[in-house]
């Protein structure tokens, strides 16, 4: 694949900004760095000039031998095409950004997770805390020098699991005290406060009496989770109520922060493949996808994928879509009171591609099947008859009948229709992917608006609804199971004969420089930022998560509506906690 | 089998001899209906926590029908559940919440580690914000292997867990010990990291050092 950073000629932007404005001169490396100082003033060129109106990703990365810290923007547009990458450099002792929030909404808790783990603060931001951490954690996490109690070593794999080596448990290692950095004057810990809540209950008030001036009403503060059945995981709202309708709503989350970041930058290149499956834990074939994809777009010529794996990665990732949109769906009805009845409908069908998934990879979730160059394993013997009768028999059937069931359902309509709406433009500021994107009307898929893998090949129409609401989300996923169903019956039938993958999955040299790659994941665009500096594993390794930029307009989405319907505008944005809080 | 020494029996005798002590005669016969109701009537507490809480809901789903076993009534509320099953990674910022739950859940309250984060920190055991399992804070009663396990995995799980019940002693077991009434886990504090309030003179020496 070829790496082409721009369509419009590449020159424009250091043309407009001659002094604000350079290439990026480092190998491996195909984007801009501009001044700090100039950031927003270059933001707002590209979105109003230059057509790049959809910030897709905004992370950091820690440069601690050149003392600095990047902080890192990929740009699209939203009519498709190839991504525009922006590097911002400042050093890591003052590591003060502007915001970029002012002008892309949809930066607001990447920037806030930027501050939370890397400690770039963003000057401008108007709820800089921590998001993912709890406020009062000591340190950066995924700065390079900070240490966690339990701290081993820096590479995978560690010495003290190493046969003949000396093993203990990391637990007792370095326990209380030699790597945490306790304040001044830290003395008891009984006496410690924990200031999250006030500030969160005090931000929360003022967004709710924003504008009410002297007429403000009494207002109460509900907790929705991080237990809470209709939360979908450890998630949790925090929300201003003035009388049963939203006043103000401030999602808090981190309650699952496994800390995907940290551990991948030890892994091995391979070694991150199975903690990808636990991000989107309802999808894990598309997630190996997006990381398989990253290295590859790295290895160049080295990672080209065989033809037999191509197809095979699209039947697994068009599956998943299936399984997953089933789930959504059902869970969907959950939420809207029809309790586990539609959603046992869906479950069945799901376990039907789970056993799929079973058969080929040998788990019915983990999958861990997608290798840099391939897939690891081919189809075993029958199994493509099995997804055969699936896709051009039993799926469309009961499809149909879930669609009979449900989609002109009075109660369904009534309950959904008109609530939680989402702007196209809202969509596209607050950078909203996937089905909750194409709900407001924006025809953005990335298997169209910027093909990888083979989906150039297959015939199939990006499903777009119109009124953007919480019916149009749930409509949505029933046309996209119909769309990977076609793709389906095409890729079945064309899948050629032939290996599954040529080369040694292991021990894979990763030439330097730095890879973004991203798929049509079922919730939206799943995108990995992937830094190498040549050694066996990542320097840098983020995630972009769909559920968790998605979250950014369910503010937006939510205000203004009555309580009860807060729980089904979650459910129709769809969101996993593995992936939320990696 | 009683505690009393003054009650002991010799091996070959076991089976001749009637125990005429009454209050075990009661409570023996007792123990027998108790448990056989508490053993195919437990309640879980819905509370999934990660990727293992999507193999629950898959067991109580059609294919594999926790219901066959009584336990089909997942409760949202924790005054209500007597199974509290641990599925998935247990966070150093949802652990405060975990052990305020389960201080909630009336007696008798059984915990079930389910998978290998909640038994010992599976493959994110060396995160900074991961609790290496649940049983640093909580009695853990059943270890469910896997990651996630498999439905099949988790309802023989469950099933050790009917076994489990149906051994215990009406005499012996804690919640009826007025000796020694069950006190509440200390609930952990979010400070600069994670403190247990029972390692607190620890962490003392550790932040002046």
């Amino acid at each position: 694949m070829t790496e082409e950073t721009m369509i419009a000629s590449p020159s424009v932007l250091e043309t407009r900004f001659p002094d604000a404005v350079k290439r990026d001169e480092r190998a491996g490396y195909e984007g801009f760095i501009v001044e700090a100082k100039k950031l927003i003033e270059v933001a707002t060129a590209l979105r109003d000039e230059m057509g790049y109106d959809f910030l897709s990703s905004v992370t950091g990365v820690d440069y601690i031998e050149e003392d600095k810290m990047e902080v890192v923007y990929h740009f699209y547009r939203s009519t498709g095409g190839r991504s525009l990458v922006l590097a911002v450099q400042v050093p890591r002792k003052k590591a003060v950004v502007p915001s970029l929030v002012a002008v892309f909404p949809g930066a607001d808790f990447q920037e806030r997770e930027a501050w939370d783990l890397l400690g770039i603060k963003f000057e401008g931001h108007p709820d800089l805390r921590r998001i993912l951490m709890w406020e009062g954690f000591a340190g950066f996490p995924l700065r390079k020098d900070w240490k966690e109690p339990f701290y081993v070593e820096d590479q995978k794999p560690f010495g003290n699991r190493w046969p003949g080596g000396e093993v203990h448990r990391i637990e007792d290692l370095n326990q209380y005290g030699k790597n945490v950095v306790y304040p001044k004057g830290f003395d008891n810990p009984q006496n410690w406060k924990y200031e999250e809540e006030d500030i969160l209950y005090e931000n929360l008030q003022k967004l709710a009496n924003e504008g009410k001036g002297e007429f403000a009403t009494d207002q109460v503060v509900v907790n929705l989770g991080p237990q809470h059945p209709s939360t979908h995981g450890v998630f949790r709202m925090a929300v201003v109520l003035d009388g049963e309708t939203i006043a103000a709503l401030k999602p808090v989350m981190g309650y699952l922060h496994r800390n995907h970041e940290k551990i991948g930058e030890r892994n091995t290149y391979l070694h991150n493949m199975p903690f990808t499956d636990r991000l989107d834990y309802l999808s894990s074939m598309s997630n190996n996808w997006g990381y398989a994809l990253a290295v590859e777009k790295l290895l160049g010529p080295k990672g080209t994928v065989t033809e037999r794996a191509e197809y095979l990665r699209v039947i697994m990732a068009e599956l998943t879509r299936i399984s997953n949109h089933l789930w959504a769906v059902g869970f969907l009805l959950n939420d809207l009171g029809a309790f586990f009845t539609p959603s046992l409908y869906a479950i069945q069908e799901r376990e039907l591609i789970l056993d799929i998934f079973e058969a080929t990879a040998g788990a019915r979730m983990m999958c861990n099947y997608f290798r840099f160059g391939g897939v690891s394993r081919d189809l075993p013997p029958g199994v493509l008859e099995k997804i055969k009768g699936l896709v051009n028999d039993r799926l469309p059937r009961k499809v149909d009948e879930l669609d009979r069931y449900l989609t002109e359902n009075e109660i369904v309509r009534s309950r959904t229709e008109g609530v939680g709406v989402l702007t196209p433009e809202d969509a596209i500021a607050y950078s909203a992917v996937g089905p909750v994107l194409r709900a407001s009307g924006v025809p953005y898929d990335i298997r169209r608006a910027d093909p990888y893998g083979i989906y150039d090949r297959f015939d199939f129409d990006v499903a777009v609804r119109y009124h953007g609401d919480v019916y149009d989300r749930y409509i949505i996923r029933i046309d996209e199971i119909r769309q990977s169903l076609r793709i389906l019956q095409q890729a079945v039938k064309s899948i050629p004969e032939g290996s599954v993958l040529d080369k040694n999955p292991y021990n894979v040299r990763v030439p330097a420089g730095e890879s973004y790659g991203r798929v049509e994941g079922p919730k939206g665009e799943l995108g990995y930022y992937l830094v190498s500096d040549g050694k066996t594993n990542p320097y840098r390794y983020h995630v972009r998560a769909p559920s968790f930029i998605n979250l950014t307009a369910l503010e937006k989405m939510c205000v203004g509506q009555k309580v009860a319907d807060v729980v089904v505008i979650l459910g129709s944005i769809d969101i996993v906690l593995g992936e939320v809080d990696r | 089998m009683t505690k009393d020494s003054s009650l002991q029996v010799p091996e070959e005798m076991r089976s001749q001899v009637a125990i005429s002590n009454f209050r075990d005669l009661v409570t023996g016969a007792l123990d027998g209906t108790y448990n056989w109701g508490r053993k195919n009537s437990i309640w879980p507490l819905m509370f999934g926590l990660a990727c293992c809480g999507i193999e629950m809901i898959c067991t109580a789903a059609g294919r594999f029908d926790m219901a066959r076993f009584g336990m089909e009534i997942m409760r949202p509320s924790p005054r209500q559940a007597d199974l509290m099953i641990v599925s998935g990674t247990v966070t150093k910022k949802m652990l405060p919440q975990i052990v305020r739950l389960y201080n909630q859940m009336p007696e008798p309250k059984y915990v079930m580690a389910m998978g290998a984060c909640a038994s010992g920190g599976g493959p994110f055991k060396e995160g900074y914000n991961v609790v290496a399992g649940i049983d640093k804070f909580l009695p853990v009663d059943v270890y469910v292997p896997g990651c996630p396990p498999t439905p099949q995995a988790l309802l023989h799980g469950l099933m050790k867990m009917q076994e489990k019940i149906e051994s215990q002693k009406l005499s012996e077991v804690r919640w009826y010990d007025d000796k020694d009434p069950v006190k509440a886990v200390p609930v952990p504090v979010l400070g600069p990291d994670l403190m247990d309030p029972r390692d607190f003179r620890k962490i003392k020496q550790g932040a002046k050092a």
